[in-house]
């Protein structure tokens, strides 16, 4: 039969959609005030987006089987329409009408993006360079710096700001939120915020050669009293960085977890190095340059 | 340079490649010889200006390149079917993804629609050649060797390895060493120019060699397409010229315009891409349309509903296409304001695409529906471009992209929309204008084999590539480790990737099989159409139409048929016909092409010098060229049509 057939492709899907292949992890998964926005923002899109598809399948599985050239039919001549302009005002008006209830809260939530998710926690500011093929964080507050793993407050935002030394990377923790590029001679800023403790993977999404496939790095979220017993335990234990090892670092590789207990912005911030910048001044992303933020990286040690 | 860096070693699979190479030019060279046709080859299709000879061979290579883009992606497949896999090595994996982009977009979506484009247009206007039929032919040569200069790569000096996109700095010298990238510099320029000369040439054909009374409002839909496709690529393709141009002077003469160093911007290199690029995708998308639209509206035995919207739809959607090209990288932190200017621009397309979606389901609505092969790949056309169109509107939701940008989610994406468009578009064209071009149709038993492991393989691959993205798997990754859970979604889509493999193969023996065991199309009209081509003897003549027709309204060969019984033709009617010459030098030029391409991609510069110095020997010699084509007298026309039409 052939609606037998057609069932079966339009059941497909929703089949992977409830089947055991599909965890609910990453973007479905949201671990934080930003994720959760962007979770709510698709969630929405896609009530609209099965309501298309389920008018477009039915409309079309029900003209496929009653107009089939069938041995009852052959006499019969299609009529010769040119269109309906009523019908075509409806289905000109009803995709205006769900682009505008899908573009205002996109509007809304591409620019709450721009801003930390709470005001009443002063927010932290790390600073990650995406090197070849590794994450380098510093905390220009706390004067540490870690590679390939990172230490945030849990309920507190975090401002990533992003470069890259090299190649252009993605900057990517799906269960906290959306990804940012971070390139080369310029800052991006990504702010990310876990509502509770616990261990988030993150990855470069933006193709950087050889061994991108290996970028990946571990956001630990702790509560804020773990989160300072942890900066002070690396403030004394960890060992200084100094050019040299940061010259080594850079090297294109993979290297394992590092922590130091200095930064790597004290000689260089690879932010300001495009030449376009004579004035040392970084490329920011917003307009709202928050140079007290950026001052006290250079002052806070 | 060392023969070791010159031809690519270490790899077996690459040793393979080469003994089949030098194997299969053997094999033709011995045929050609064996079989005395050398002289058969340079006379009816090396040096021809035909049409529809041009358009055969762009589909010939088309297919070959839809096999060599289609090896890659089961080696992709492969490689990533289960975790920490060992088949491919890095290095080689980033290789073969991003031939797989370059070769599927540009050496096989287009020259796929170009050939059809190619065979059909003239047809369906009722022209007896293009405007510029030299061009033409050059056009294609440059392709060719263009494609061919791509292709090459991966036995000689080694493949491109920064992704089809190619984004600076990655792809610039400070990066990437071999000469992967000048390959593709310099191949898709000349490749590029081909395609900028032929939308030049089809926006002429349709415009100045409408038959009399086809206004544009009667043009056949595909012909429209075609016509807004030929101004998108005369838009389109100037910007990637410059851009290649410029990372060619980046690569091969030291320049600093995306460099990191020196002042280089390379967000410069990712606007002037997307800007081609976006229109690029609608290039292959808009002729797809047309094709369904001609599909369609034949076997659904009805005229296309709501004409006038579909043309002003495509219209739209052209605009609209030049206007969204930062929703490629929503995440380069251009700002809020700037995300959602384009976010609601992209969303805007949704509405011209919906409202031909539409058309087309209301289009069937009271026809006659004829399950042929081309007819169910147009009708499963509407249902998967739709799953494509709406999660392209999820994409284009900024804030929302965010979490999608170069996921899996996207590579489902773009798949679902190219794959469900160009391709099922290109196979049911192929079907549908089979018999125009060789005589026979090709096999139904056959191609609904094809059509339902393609269709069915194609979404077993690729929707469970919405959910990978979802869980968190980025595109270009050569591989994965087992602890993310995405093992069993992977090993789904291996195994539709397999099916749509077994799809192609099925495909290619009903070419064999039809060729040699194929209904014979004796009328010309096997499908009963309804535009100029189908008035044509299958195939046609190669001056088409012995007189031109006259057009009254839409669909004019049903017009004909239904008013007076056919489209006849009286032999006092009869006049001389003037045809454009044969010309070698289309052919021997694109070589010289080659040459200097070549050079520069090796950074020869003598051999590219031999190469530039034979172009402008080709340019001067045609710019005193006193050749104005010749007649085919009355009585030659006359015995011609009585043998074309002897089975009618």
């Amino acid at each position: 039969m052939k609606w037998a057939r057609w069932r079966a492709v339009l059941v497909l899907p929703f089949l992977f959609l409830f089947g055991g292949c599909v965890e609910r992890t990453a973007v479905l998964n949201p671990q934080g005030p930003v994720a959760r926005m962007q979770y709510d923002l698709i969630m929405w899109s896609v009530g609209f987006m099965l309501f298309i598809i389920v008018v477009v399948f039915t409309l079309f599985a029900v003209f496929l089987i009653r107009y089939r050239e069938k041995p009852e039919n052959a006499g019969y001549e299609p009529p010769d329409e040119e269109g309906n302009t009523l019908l075509e005002v409806v289905w000109t008006a009803i995709p205006i009408l769900i682009v505008a209830a899908l573009a205002v809260p996109t509007v809304k939530a591409t620019f709450a993006l721009e801003k930390p998710p709470t005001e009443k926690v002063k927010p932290i500011t790390i600073h990650v360079t995406a090197a070849n093929w590794k994450w380098i964080f510093s905390y220009p507050e706390e004067n540490i710096e870690t590679v390939n793993y990172v230490h945030i407050p849990a309920g507190v935002p975090v401002k990533f700001k992003l470069t890259s030394v090299g190649p252009m990377n993605s900057f990517w923790v799906p269960e906290l939120g959306g990804q940012k590029y971070a390139m080369d001679g310029m800052e991006t800023e990504l702010i990310l915020q876990a509502d509770k403790p616990g261990s988030y993977m993150g990855r470069s999404a933006n193709f950087s050669g050889e061994k991108f496939a290996h970028m990946e790095f571990e956001v630990v979220a702790q509560t804020g009293t773990d989160f300072r017993k942890w900066v002070n335990e690396v403030k004394q234990t960890a060992p200084k960085l100094d050019e040299k090892k940061y010259t080594q670092i850079l090297k294109p590789g993979l290297v394992g977890r590092m922590t130091f207990s200095n930064t790597h912005l004290q000689w260089i911030d690879h932010a300001k190095q495009n030449s376009h910048h004579a004035d040392g001044k970084p490329m920011k992303n917003d307009d709202q340059s928050d140079e007290a933020m950026t001052n006290s990286h250079h002052h806070g040690e | 340079m060392k023969w070791s860096e010159f031809f690519v070693t270490g790899e077996p699979l690459i040793y393979a490649a080469d003994v089949a190479i030098v194997l299969t030019m053997v094999g033709i060279v011995f045929v050609l010889t064996y079989f005395k046709k050398w002289k058969w080859l340079w006379n009816e299709w090396l040096t021809t200006v035909d049409h529809k000879k041009i358009g055969v061979m762009y589909i010939i290579c088309a297919v070959l390149m839809l096999f060599r883009g289609g090896v890659d992606a089961l080696l992709m497949r492969a490689q990533l079917t289960a975790p920490n896999m060992k088949f491919l090595d890095a290095q080689h994996y980033n290789e073969i993804f991003t031939t797989h982009g370059t070769i599927m977009i540009l050496f096989m979506a287009m020259p796929f629609i170009i050939g059809l484009m190619n065979i059909v247009v003239p047809l369906q206007i009722g022209a007896r050649d293009v405007a510029f039929p030299y061009l033409n032919a050059l056009s294609f040569w440059l392709f060719f060797f263009g494609a061919l200069l791509f292709n090459i790569s991966f036995v000689i000096g080694g493949s491109p390895d920064a992704g089809w996109t190619a984004y600076f700095p990655l792809a610039g010298n400070e990066f990437s060493h071999g000469v992967g990238n000048n390959y593709y510099a310099v191949a898709l320029q000349i490749s590029g120019i081909g395609t900028l000369m032929t939308g030049i040439n089809f926006l002429v054909t349709i415009l100045k060699m409408r038959a009399p009374g086809m206004t544009l409002m009667r043009m056949p839909m595909f012909t429209w397409t075609i016509l807004i496709t030929c101004v998108l690529i005369i838009f389109a393709f100037p910007v990637l010229t410059v851009a290649l141009a410029l990372m060619t002077f980046d690569r091969v003469f030291g320049t600093q315009f995306f460099t990191m160093a020196n002042g280089g911007m390379s967000m410069l290199w990712a606007n002037l891409f997307w800007i081609w690029g976006h229109p690029e995708v609608y290039i292959v998308i808009l002729p797809s349309f047309g094709i369904f639209s001609e599909v369609v509206s034949t076997f659904a035995q009805k005229r296309l509903f709501g004409y006038k919207a579909m043309v002003g739809s495509i219209v739209g959607i052209a605009f609209l296409s030049f206007i969204v090209w930062v929703h490629h990288f929503f995440t380069m932190g251009a700002g809020p304001a700037v995300n959602s200017a384009f976010s609601i621009t992209t969303m805007a397309i949704a509405i011209p695409t919906g409202v031909k979606i539409f058309n087309w389901l209301f289009t069937i609505r009271k026809g006659k529906i004829r399950f042929t092969t081309a007819m169910l790949w147009s009708l499963a056309f509407i249902p998967n471009f739709v799953i494509g169109g709406v999660t392209g509107v999820m994409l284009a939701m900024a804030a929302a992209d965010y979490q999608y940008h170069n996921s899996y989610f996207l590579i489902a994406h773009f798949h679902y929309v190219l794959i469900a468009g160009t391709v099922f578009a290109c196979f049911a064209g192929l079907h549908y204008w089979y018999p125009k071009m060789f005589g026979h149709i090709l096999n139904e038993r056959l191609g609904k084999w094809t059509f339902w492991l393609f269709m069915i393989g194609f979404n077993v691959c690729f929707f469970p590539m919405y959910f990978l993205g979802l869980m968190g798997m980025t595109r270009r990754m050569y591989t994965y480790s087992a602890g993310l859970g995405w093992t069993p979604l992977n090993v789904v889509a291996t195994v539709g990737a397999v099916l749509m493999g077994i799809g192609f193969i099925v495909l290619c023996y009903n070419i064999y099989y039809s060729a040699r065991y194929g209904e014979r199309d004796m009328t010309g009209d096997p499908w009963n159409g309804r535009t100029l081509e189908w008035a044509t003897a299958s195939p046609p003549v190669h001056y088409n139409f012995p007189v031109t027709p006259v057009v009254e309204d839409v669909d004019a060969y049903w017009v004909m048929k239904k008013k007076y019984g056919g489209f006849h033709v009286k032999e006092e009617d009869l006049k001389p016909i003037h045809m454009p010459s044969n010309s070698g030098r289309p052919f021997w030029m694109s070589v010289a092409f080659f040459v200097a391409g070549f050079g520069l991609v090796f950074k020869w510069f003598a051999l590219a010098i031999v190469g530039a110095l034979f172009i402008v020997l080709g340019l001067i010699l045609r710019s005193f060229e006193d050749d104005d084509g010749y007649h085919i007298p009355v009585d030659e026309i006359k015995r011609m049509e009585r043998a074309a039409r002897k089975g009618a």
